[in-house]
């Protein structure tokens, strides 16, 4: 199209329904919050009050720190489905490194709480290691190579704990974990800091940039010189590294440390990311997308148990959500490509 | 008779008006060229009749029937078939299989006739003057057998009226020859084509009539007589007084070869095969080598070894002197290698503003840890006015801007820390004359800073307009080297 013609118009031309098209991966789950809260309010007097949301905080503050890592990958267009295992196997291999309790029939090698706490993070940074080197050096598919993982990391908890439950984390674990300060879980101070921090790197650094470039387009990130390859594959260890701290603040939480403890966080987690609106495609969305699609989430699961609704009909109705996220999640990057190709030809 | 008729037809997209009252007839047994620079509309008329968008207002008969297409299955049931510029076949099914895609011929019980299948398929393309095997997989053929198979896939649906996008873009000459035999063939057969097409060449060469775009508007249809030549029609693309850049294309261009100057990338020896074997060469300072071929001689794979994406098998590079063994683009770029690949979707970022497209390239230069946004949009502002990008407005979605801008911003990201070597692959493909001029004038600029720059095109007119030397390239080996003498168009296709 002949650029003078549309300087006819006006140099910046707002159009509300672009404006809609371009932003309804931000407003569909937010607009889906504002309607699920408004209705669990009217459904229960007792929802909408403080000491609910912060048990909602609580609930979802170990998927958020999951989530934060995922929204790198996802943002990168990879996909981390190891995400659960990671974390089981990072909070085993911190008990493991704690004394547990004598009835606790585990062959386990106590060390001081700081080294565990180190040698677990290595742990979970060792396992993103080999994931970044399978999708960024051999060249395996994100999606099958973190299956891999998942098994991987589920086979490294069985290993050491071997159907048995520990129970016991360092102190510092437990604090940030169980805890709480003035008042606050430590828990819901810990997800934050991770949000936060994780916006400020998307937001501000070179490296958040990249992330969202080579979202973006990936070849044209690579014929601009980026290295593509290590930017993948910090992703992909940023994202084990949130894993096993969720999973080892998650084991203080729980008060206890078993195998497929974390199971269900991965659709948790991978939920939140693409309920709040981050592009399946990557390049766009971000950690204020996510932390809508967390609150989406948190809402939904604590509100279900304020209605009166049976309890297997949860894990429908939660998977119809996810289900038209996932629509939506598509259909908004339909949209925007059609207004692309407009000018293609 | 009219067998297709256009009158009246607007369209606008979203305030931006693509076409405006346009009359077109399309008359039997007719191939009637469409030229235009970019934008000018024919792209967007060719869809209308296509049943890919629908018109604004104004009406369309065929046959003297009015009709309302909406989609392209509409239009293709009324006997509107198009190609595509960009194939739509199926390279991993057999060549009989995308004759026959979406329409394979069946026995009683509802299985596939294969044999028949193939009979007929080897038969029709025959008549196309390509005896090949019915069986065999299509994407082991070249690109120009590509097209005619999915050309007999259009006829095969029954289309009378053919469109054709830049068909001969991606074609050698031989590939040409064939394919105009072959449309010749169909208008002797009482088929109409339109053939949309930036080698006006090509156009006067087949054509029984051409209509000429601007800016919206039909600005001239007629028959093709000798009288109508090349500068008749850029006239008329254009306007008036800028057919100077285009005449000089026709003329001899005295090559300016620099062979005291120093060195800046030396190849030797560099084997990649199947691509290219055996390309040694070197690229002076303040000189613009010029690497033309036709598509598939292995010019583009030789780019993207020279920027790191590639590693070839054998052979060494060396920058300034100094062996390089680039392992990545990264590496590249660090070695002050710049690269503006043939496609803007493979270099651009088109829901980004431009300038973030602009600073992607020095963002390391920039800051270690922090992005500067204000830093980029200045460095992006200087650029845009540099290279006169349309409109000059940084937050511009990238994606918004016409394919000749969007092409600008691609050579823009590398000029702010001008490199030792810059790469252009294509770099006025799909553009107007206008644009290709402010490359032109952009790539001497930086020739005369002392960048070693290569250019590589499979369009004559590119080299012969911005090289100071030029290697022809044929099936991936130099074939012939132009220096220091004056060239024509002719004698460097028969080169290639």
């Amino acid at each position: 199209m002949d650029m003078q013609s549309a300087e006819v118009g006006s140099t910046r031309a707002f159009r509300l329904g672009d404006f809609l098209r371009d932003q309804l991966r931000n407003i569909a789950p937010f607009i889906t919050l504002i309607v699920l809260v408004a209705f669990f309010s009217i459904a229960s007097p007792s929802f909408a009050t403080l000491s609910n949301l912060e048990n909602i905080l609580q609930q979802v503050s170990i998927t958020a720190i999951m989530a934060v890592g995922l929204t790198f990958v996802i943002l990168t267009a990879e996909i981390d489905l190891s995400v659960g295992a990671i974390a089981n196997a990072t909070a085993i291999v911190l008990t493991f490194f704690t004394l547990q309790p004598d009835y606790v029939n585990i062959a386990n090698l106590p060390m001081p709480g700081g080294i565990a706490v180190i040698l677990a993070l290595a742990a979970c940074g060792a396992l993103g290691l080999l994931t970044a080197f399978g999708v960024t050096r051999i060249g395996i598919p994100s999606f099958i190579m973190t299956l891999a993982m998942m098994q991987i990391g589920a086979g490294v908890s069985a290993v050491l704990v071997r159907g048995q439950i520990a129970y016991t984390v360092p102190p510092l674990i437990l604090t940030l974990g169980s805890k709480a300060i003035f008042g606050l879980p430590w828990i819901i101070v810990v997800a934050a800091v991770f949000l936060l921090v994780a916006h400020l790197v998307l937001t501000y650094t070179r490296f958040g940039r990249y992330v969202y470039m080579v979202g973006g387009n990936r070849e044209a990130a690579e014929y601009s010189g980026v290295n593509v390859r290590f930017i993948v594959g910090a992703v992909m260890v940023i994202s084990a590294m949130c894993s096993g701290f969720a999973g080892m603040v998650g084991v203080a939480y729980f008060g206890s440390a078993q195998q497929n403890e974390f199971d269900t966080f991965l659709l948790d987690a991978i939920a939140a990311v693409v309920v709040g609106g981050t592009s399946l495609f990557g390049g766009r969305g971000g950690i204020g997308n996510t932390i809508v699609g967390l609150f989406v989430l948190g809402v939904l699961n604590n509100g279900l148990d304020y209605v009166k609704i049976d309890s297997f009909l949860k894990i429908l109705i939660r998977g119809i959500i996810l289900l038209v996220a996932l629509i939506i999640n598509v259909y908004a990057e339909r949209l925007r490509t059609a207004r692309s190709g407009e000018r293609a030809g | 008779m009219a067998l297709l008729e256009l009158t009246d037809i607007s369209k606008s997209f979203g305030g931006v008006q693509a076409l405006r009252d346009v009359d077109f007839t399309l008359n039997a047994g007719e191939i009637h060229g469409l030229a235009g620079e970019n934008g000018a509309g024919k792209s967007t008329m060719m869809k209308i009749i296509a049943g890919v968008h629908g018109a604004d207002s104004g009406a369309m008969r065929v046959d003297g029937k009015e009709v309302h297409f909406r989609s392209s299955r509409d239009a293709l049931s009324a006997g509107i078939g198009m190609v595509h510029q960009e194939l739509s076949v199926a390279p991993e099914l057999t060549v009989a299989e995308n004759v026959f895609l979406g329409s394979q011929p069946v026995n009683r019980m509802g299985i596939v006739a294969w044999r028949r299948m193939a009979e007929r398929a080897a038969e029709e393309l025959k008549n196309f003057g390509l005896d090949i095997n019915p069986r065999a997989r299509l994407g082991d053929f070249p690109i120009g057998v590509q097209q005619l198979v999915e050309l007999s896939r259009v006829l095969f649906s029954g289309a009378r009226i053919i469109i054709l996008d830049e068909p001969t873009s991606a074609l050698s000459p031989p590939e040409i020859e064939r394919l105009f035999g072959v449309l010749a063939k169909l208008r002797e057969g009482g088929r109409s084509i339109i053939f949309i097409s930036h080698f006006l060449d090509d156009i006067l060469k087949i054509s029984n009539a051409i209509t000429i775009f601007r800016n919206g508007r039909k600005v001239a249809t007629a028959e093709v007589t000798p009288e109508i030549d090349k500068g008749w029609i850029i006239e008329r693309m254009i306007g008036t007084g800028r057919e100077e850049l285009e005449e000089s294309y026709l003329n001899e261009i005295k090559l300016d070869s620099r062979p005291d100057a120093a060195v800046v990338l030396r190849a030797k020896d560099l084997t990649l095969a199947p691509s290219y074997r055996n390309l040694s060469f070197e690229a002076r300072a303040g000189e613009v080598l010029g690497i033309y071929g036709f598509m598939g001689c292995g010019q583009l794979e030789l780019a993207r070894t020279l920027f790191g994406k590639y590693r070839p098998a054998s052979g060494a590079l060396e920058i300034d002197g100094k062996v390089r063994a680039l392992k990545s683009t990264t590496a590249a770029k660090k070695a002050g290698v710049a690269y503006v690949a043939e496609s803007r979707r493979t270099m651009l970022f088109g829901d980004e503003p431009v300038y973030k497209n602009v600073s992607i390239a020095v963002l390391e230069r920039l800051s270690k840890w922090l992005v500067k946004p204000d830093r980029e949009r200045e460095i992006a502002e200087v650029q845009v006015k540099n290279l006169d990008v349309r409109p000059p407005d940084v937050e511009w979605r990238l994606g918004g801007l016409s394919g000749g801008n969007q092409q600008k911003v691609a050579l823009a990201k590398w000029l702010t820390h001008p490199p030792r070597i810059l790469l252009l692959a294509e770099p006025t493909r799909g553009m107007d004359v206008g644009a290709k001029e402010d490359v032109v004038r952009i790539v001497r600029h930086l020739r005369d800073q002392g960048i070693a720059i290569v250019v590589f095109s499979t369009e004559p007119e590119t080299v012969l307009s911005l090289a100071d030397r030029v290697l022809v390239m044929r099936k991936g080996e130099i074939a012939h080297e132009f220096a220091g003498e004056a060239i024509s168009k002719d004698q460097l296709l028969a080169a290639a």
